[in-house]
């Protein structure tokens, strides 16, 4: 029983995993190719959630809710990146982390305009509903198991558009020397826009497939930002693969701790003890981790080969 | 600009400081007073941060972090009936600087973006370590049993004595700071942020002074968040909330960073249009944040460049 329980815990984490990737992927792209650090990523996640919900209502249908949901942030994504932070790409870091602090404060505060403060209720579809049995025992709800699968589909796409397409290597081009992909020929201001629109895509599935498990609320996208932050760090800036391998060990590392660590601590303390250490030292599991990939590797585990 | 005239500004700014309570009570609005004394303690946490990021170079973007641990040294021991300042203040002090220690000896081996995140993540991670201890008041946070006692006339229950203390704080960080700044340490700090490897070339083990200045920094900021305890008399995690840390940060660049009167400025233009705004309007971040994109994009000196005499950053 306890081993059925241990599995379907790894499965949430892998699942906590794919969507942190999801996130993460689009704001590594963004720094490694633009230099660009972009706080306000997670608002885009946010913003597709809450997409999602709309037009859900709208429409009926999830399937169309889906595609109009992620064209929707994709625009917005465009949007922003013409009109505030294409800008920023030659300042430093401290003026980015400045303006997108801006943007994310007019984000959240849009969305209460437009939603409201309470947060929203968002169902999983009819036909995702219910449970599959993984294994003899064990029936793990079928909703999570596609986000699970649709994270590593992502994933694999990524890579090979990255790798084998003519896209994935102006980006990669554009990410060593952007004067010479310039100078080439390449229109490189709108290979941003879309690299970044992409990016803000990503954020947004991410968004509106986590809509029916977690809330959908203002300010939901800045505590999933945190731990993409963390992933990133660990992963290494700028690495792709980075950020699917940190994306996958912290959502493991997160789940399993807040799930076994208080039993586990009451085994060593009294029960008490445990109840109130347990959940604090849960949550700074993940962080513990990144101090000590940094005291070990401080580029992170893949670093990203930069000129 | 002349140090002189620097310390002329300066003595006009505190002492219009020092005449807010008066003209507060001859309006008969005693609101001004709480407002004022929410910008001195602001105030005092930007200029913390502006020694390090101004100066030093360094973007923390965790300084909120030991605005919580002040506030938590200041009520931990008031709920078990310890109360003096003597006690609560040097202990806000001395853990917000040891958690600076632990931050910075982890942080400070990385640089730029990573040092941003860095310092954010760990400044979450004691958010979120303040939410889930329960018996310190967790995510609802708790009432302050009652403020620091000072002892003898000095009453933080009196508005106006607090004031004062406050007021009083701040000018000694002025000028201590205007010291540290322009002694031996303040330079090796101030070459830090032009050129470390340089400074490294000739000598000097910058990590160290980087460490020690992170620390001071801390422990000032700790302070403040003693005295932010005292000010709301509530303990809440989301003092160390990194939207905090971001409001830090933009009041020392929109007060105009690398100078001493600059944050002090930015904090209290940011505290004032957030209470002029935010009696405007519910939604009034919807209208603050494209202003700080416009302020970053397009105002790059900061408030204090506009100020006559303020001029160039004393650097």
């Amino acid at each position: 029983m306890t081993g059925l329980l241990v599995v379907e815990q790894l499965l949430n984490g892998l699942q906590l995993g794919v969507m942190l990737f999801l996130v993460a992927a689009g704001l590594t792209l963004v720094f490694g190719i633009m230099n660009l650090v972009n706080l306000a990523h997670g608002s885009l996640y946010m913003v597709g959630a809450y997409f999602a919900v709309a037009f859900l209502g709208w429409t009926g249908s999830f399937a169309a809710a889906v595609v109009l949901a992620l064209l929707a942030t994709l625009a917005v994504g465009m949007l922003v990146e013409v009109v505030a932070l294409r800008t920023l790409y030659e300042r430093d870091h401290l003026d980015q982390v400045l303006a997108t602090f801006g943007l994310i404060l007019f984000f959240n505060e849009a969305v209460a305009i437009v939603w409201g403060r309470a947060a929203l209720f968002a169902s999983v579809p009819p036909a995702l509903g219910g449970f599959v049995e993984l294994l003899p025992g064990l029936r793990y709800p079928v909703y999570r198991a596609v986000i699970i699968l649709v994270g590593l589909a992502v994933a694999l796409l990524l890579y090979v558009v990255v790798s084998r397409t003519r896209l994935g290597m102006l980006i990669r081009a554009g990410a060593s020397n952007r004067t010479m992909v310039a100078a080439l020929g390449v229109n490189i201001r709108l290979l941003y826009t879309i690299v970044f629109g992409f990016g803000a895509a990503l954020a947004g599935l991410g968004g509106l497939m986590a809509g029916p498990i977690y809330t959908v609320q203002p300010g939901m996208g800045e505590e999933l930002l945190i731990e993409v932050l963390v992933v990133i760090v660990i992963g290494g800036i700028g690495s792709i693969r980075g950020a699917l391998v940190g994306a996958v060990v912290v959502g493991m590392v997160d789940t399993l701790g807040r799930a076994f660590l208080k039993p586990m601590l009451a085994t060593v303390v009294s029960p008490a003890a445990a109840d109130s250490a347990g959940p604090a030292l849960a949550s700074m599991l993940i962080y513990i981790l990144m101090a000590a990939v940094l005291y070990f590797r401080p580029q992170g585990l893949f670093p990203a080969a930069r000129s | 600009m002349t140090s002189r005239r620097r310390a002329l500004t300066m003595a006009v700014a505190l002492a219009a400081l020092a005449a807010v309570p008066l003209a507060a009570a001859a309006l008969n609005q005693p609101f001004y007073l709480d407002l004022f004394r929410r910008i001195m303690i602001f105030a005092i946490a930007a200029v913390s941060l502006d020694i390090i990021l101004g100066y030093g170079g360094m973007v923390s973007l965790g300084h909120a972090a030991y605005l919580g641990i002040g506030a938590y040294a200041v009520a931990i021991p008031a709920l078990h009936g310890l109360h003096s300042a003597w006690l609560q203040w040097p202990l806000a002090m001395a853990l917000s600087g040891l958690a600076a220690l632990v931050i910075g000896a982890v942080s400070l081996r990385t640089s730029g973006v990573y040092f941003i995140m860095i310092t954010l993540a760990f400044a979450q991670m004691l958010y979120y370590v303040g939410i889930s201890i329960e018996p310190w008041g967790g995510d609802d946070g708790m009432r302050l049993p009652g403020r620091s006692r000072l002892g003898g006339p000095l009453d933080l229950g009196d508005p106006h004595v607090f004031y004062y203390v406050v007021l009083a704080i701040l000018a000694v960080l002025l000028l201590a700071g205007e010291r540290v700044i322009h002694a031996r340490f303040g330079t090796v700090i101030r070459a830090v942020k032009s050129n470390e490897a340089r400074l490294q070339a000739i000598g000097v083990a910058s990590f160290r002074y980087k460490l020690a200045v992170f620390v001071l920094a801390g422990a000032v900021c700790g302070l403040a968040g003693a005295l932010l305890a005292n000010q709301t008399e509530y303990l809440t995690p989301s003092y160390m909330h990194w939207t905090r840390s971001g409001d830090i940060m933009v009041m020392v660049i929109l007060g105009g960073m690398g100078t001493l009167a600059g944050p002090v400025l930015g904090a209290a233009a940011f505290l004032l249009l957030e209470n002029v705004l935010s009696a405007w309007t519910v939604h009034w971040q919807a209208i603050l944040g494209p202003l700080l994109v416009l302020v970053v994009l397009y105002a790059r000196g900061g408030l204090w460049s506009l100020v006559p005499g303020g001029g160039a950053r004393d650097g």
